[in-house]
């Protein structure tokens, strides 16, 4: 063995990033509706809050099933840092993210004592309550009916059209997969993988494993609510249903089915989540059953996920034709 | 010179049976000590309280003459104690080198900015971070197994690979949870060198090992222990000799052959 797994996923790494890169550049040209191009911008910003909330399950081994109730908070904190503190749209998604990020560790340390099946139902009951807000605080939020969000503009330039947002959010996903890799790779990121792999021994060896479990729970929350605010941004309208239970599976699925612990997964996992039930309007009401049936095929035949699976049974393929 | 591990009537039950009872031991940098006993007896119990995995009921444990009574297990390792498992709790899905990297966390510099963004001072502390855990799998003789990941090594290689983790710590005191449990005698003498090798530099070693060969061979001071209680101490000669360790432990060895050998 000449070449190290470490050296491996290195290059691995800087694939995925070239390999997404040269997508965002190909993509536009192969488009041939306005309406495709708005579903890629969708697909990217579900990617950024899918590798986040990546970071917790597939690295860290923890769920959280109320990640939508970030990714609402991202997204209404674009509509009202303008409302209420005359904040410019622009400079309310960093706030917000950093607003999240807040509610994230003072929420976490307490939720993130609890393991497995327990800490799947005090996220989702967080994700909830989140929802819950949004909803009821009709003064505030505009109640159900949902808010508008004032347009971007950056030095009398207006942020409009679904290109531009393109490659906003394009770049966004970019920047959001270089961010995973460097900590999946960091001292972070083997503590983190040795946390899900065994907790008490990460703890002998010196790891703070309540700590390393808030952290991650604190980033991949600031991813969900980027890509929310990104997302109220781009739809300049916003309602409670972007942190919607509903929201929070998909978030999950999105992960399971691309691959845990695999970024280029969260991405292939999102696009087919979003792309998929396009497709399958014609069916009518058995878009979600056949959605359904499409999932756990994946699951039974491809139980890591669509990205390793695959990537698995190319290296072996390559194997058996040069040994 | 001073204890460098001490417990002070270390005790605990779980639902009501004493599983510990009132434990007291002690030992010096540089000496090895082995708890010894049936099944059950509580010698992995005494590792879950002495490494901070239990919290005892009553009693102390005192690291360097400092109480750390029911401190958590990542402290503990950063005032320099760390175990091994039983039942191994090696990272599985890492490669042999990246389990031992692990241990080398409390010695890098934790800047989470940094490693966001993939500062340069990350990667130059990762070679050296590299470069010493390559170190310690070579003190196990386990250098050419470094880029394999660890669901692939087999059994033995997985024992020596969780004490090269616990040695990129650095300790001072390091707990052996029955080393050389299902190794072949080439393994266990393998395994016996390892030890003697790291007590000679100076740490305090406490081994639980049920094979009595490397006992009573590499030993210092044996602590009995039976029903959560002591029942003997003593070097090796006296324990081989108390007629109440080899009714409770020696002579009840499944292999009568074994035993009596060792009681001779």
């Amino acid at each position: 063995m000449n070449v190290s797994n470490t050296v491996q996923r290195v290059i691995g790494n800087r694939l995925s990033l070239v390999l997404i890169g040269a997508l965002l550049l190909v993509l536009p040209l192969l488009m041939t509706s306005s309406f495709q191009m708005r579903l890629a911008v969708v697909v990217w910003i579900y990617a950024m809050a899918a590798i986040g909330l990546n970071l917790l399950m597939g690295f860290a081994g923890q769920v959280s099933l109320g990640h939508a109730g970030f990714f609402g908070i991202g997204a209404y904190s674009v509509a009202l840092g303008p409302s209420q503190l005359g904040l410019s749209p622009a400079l309310s998604l960093p706030a917000g993210v950093a607003f999240c990020g807040l509610l994230a560790l003072l929420l976490g340390k307490p939720i993130l004592k609890l393991k497995g099946h327990y800490l799947a139902v005090a996220t989702l009951g967080l994700g909830m309550l989140i929802f819950m807000i949004l909803s009821n605080e009709v003064e505030l939020t505009g109640g159900p009916d949902g808010m508008r969000v004032p347009r971007v503009v950056i030095m009398g330039w207006k942020v409009k059209g679904t290109e531009t947002w393109y490659w906003i959010t394009g770049i966004a996903l970019l920047i959001s997969v270089w961010l995973a890799l460097n900590l999946i790779n960091s001292p972070t990121g083997l503590a983190l993988r040795a946390i899900h792999d065994s907790e008490v021994a990460a703890s002998v060896l010196g790891v703070d494993v309540a700590k390393y479990k808030l952290i991650v729970f604190t980033i991949s929350a600031c991813f969900a609510s980027a890509a929310g605010g990104l997302l109220a941004l781009y739809n300049g309208h916003i309602t409670p249903g972007v942190s919607d239970f509903l929201v929070s599976v998909q978030l999950v699925t999105m992960v399971v089915l691309g691959g845990m612990g695999s970024v280029g997964g969260s991405l292939v996992g999102a696009a087919l989540i979003i792309i998929l039930p396009q497709f399958l309007t014609a069916m009518h009401e058995y878009e979600h059953a056949f959605l359904g049936l499409i999932m756990i095929l994946t699951m039974v035949f491809m139980r890591s996920g669509i990205v390793p699976s695959i990537s698995k049974a190319i290296r072996s393929g390559r194997h058996d034709s040069t040994s | 010179m001073t204890a460098l591990l001490e417990t002070d009537g270390l005790s605990i039950s779980f639902g009501g049976l004493k599983a510990l009872d009132n434990v007291n031991l002690s030992v010096r940098p540089g000496e090895i000590l082995s708890v010894i006993g049936p099944n059950g007896a509580g010698k992995t119990t005494l590792f879950n309280l002495i490494s901070g995995v239990y919290k005892p009921l009553s009693g102390k444990v005192l690291l360097e003459g400092q109480d750390v009574t029911g401190q958590s297990p990542d402290k503990l390792a950063g005032r320099g104690l760390t175990r091994t498992f039983q039942n191994l709790q090696v990272f599985q899905t890492m490669t042999a080198l990246e389990n031992v990297m692990v241990a080398r966390h409390l010695h890098e510099k934790r800047n989470l900015l940094a490693h966001l963004l993939a500062l340069p001072s990350v990667r130059r502390q990762r070679e050296e971070t590299r470069k010493s855990a390559m170190e310690c799998l070579a003190r196990v003789g386990m250098e050419h197994y470094a880029d394999q990941t660890a669901d692939s090594l087999p059994y033995g290689a997985l024992k020596r690979l969780e004490i090269a983790r616990a040695l990129a710590l650095a300790p001072k005191v390091l707990l052996l949870d029955e080393p050389a449990a299902g190794c072949n005698p080439r393994e266990t003498e393998e395994i016996d060198e390892i030890i003697s090798k790291i007590a000679a530099e100076g740490m305090a070693v406490v081994l639980v090992e049920h094979d009595m060969r490397l006992v009573m061979k590499i030993s210092n001071h044996i602590l009995v222990l039976n029903f959560g209680q002591k029942l003997a101490e003593g070097n090796a000669a006296t324990i081989a000799a108390d007629p109440q360790v080899i009714e409770a432990y020696l002579g009840l060895e499944g292999d009568e052959g074994e035993a009596g050998a060792v009681a001779e």
